[in-house]
């Protein structure tokens, strides 16, 4: 396994140079847009691997309710975490292609908000896991995570079921998009997804080692004689 | 080429953001491996 890490990191890098140049070259310019329209191509990969980490997230925090396992705490944390990071990316490459596509950075408009809040909740369940020291922090994180992830599907289709700036999801909906433009759009999310669990392999090792180093330093101050004036 | 600054800005920072995030891990993983005893058994 730890032969492979480098060997899918060399791929990825490979896939996300091969993105960008299809994002930035090869993809047709938009007739209204012109080329800032290619924002789209980091833009809304990144919503969607966030979407499928917070899915995982949601996954991992059932399963822990259930079988409360270790390692699906762990895959909760790891991948709520790599989706705030991708969510905020999504949040802030927003308002810079709405400058200049709507003349303004920011509206409150339904699409725009429900994902704030959306981060907003994933944000503080990271809050939580970082500063409670309750044992029972993880179990508290996996239901705030369950109802957190009860707004993932309300911000996807809030375009659909509210009237909203925000254009029509490219996929299904009222959307649509020429054929070239969804096919790079589409190399940018495998990219994205890549680099995502990459980047989960990384931070799941890292929370697996945090671990066995605070069990084994609690082990060890367990074991020490006592003494010394109180 | 209209309004290519946003384009290249919007794309610095999706970088930027993921680069910090990397460099959090990375500095994790250094104190870590500092707080690790020399001899310290730690892992399977």
């Amino acid at each position: 396994m730890k032969r492979a890490f480098p060997i899918l990191g060399i791929l990825t890098a490979i896939l996300l140079i091969y993105a960008l140049y299809q994002a930035l070259v090869a993809a047709p310019t938009d007739q209204a847009q012109g080329d800032v329209y290619r924002i789209i191509y980091y833009h809304v990969p990144s919503a969607w691997t966030a979407f499928v980490l917070l899915f995982v997230n949601f996954g991992a925090s059932v399963f822990y309710l259930i079988k409360r396992k270790p390692v699906a705490d762990i895959v909760a944390l790891v991948s709520a975490e790599v989706g705030v990071v991708f969510l905020t990316v999504n949040l802030v490459t927003g308002p810079i292609w709405a400058r200049p596509v709507w003349g303004i950075w920011w509206t409150w408009d339904m699409r725009l908000t429900s994902t704030l809040v959306l981060w907003l909740i994933y944000v503080s369940y990271l809050f939580l896991r970082r500063f409670s020291s309750s044992g029972q922090t993880p179990l508290l994180a996996a239901a705030l995570s369950v109802l957190g992830a009860l707004c993932v599907p309300f911000v996807y289709f809030s375009i659909w079921f509210f009237r909203t700036q925000h254009p029509q999801p490219v996929i299904g909906g009222g959307g649509s998009i020429d054929p070239r433009m969804l096919h790079v759009l589409l190399i940018n999310w495998l990219a994205f997804l890549c680099f995502a669990f990459l980047v989960c392999w990384s931070r799941y090792n890292l929370e697996v080692l945090q671990r066995e180093v605070d069990h084994s330093q609690a082990l060890e101050s367990l074991m020490a004689p006592r003494g010394g004036a109180r | 080429m209209k309004n290519i600054g946003y384009l290249l800005a919007a794309y610095a920072a999706t970088w930027i953001i993921h680069i910090a995030y990397l460099g959090t891990i990375v500095g994790r993983y250094s104190r870590l491996r500092r707080e690790i005893k020399p001899g310290q058994v730690v892992g399977r």
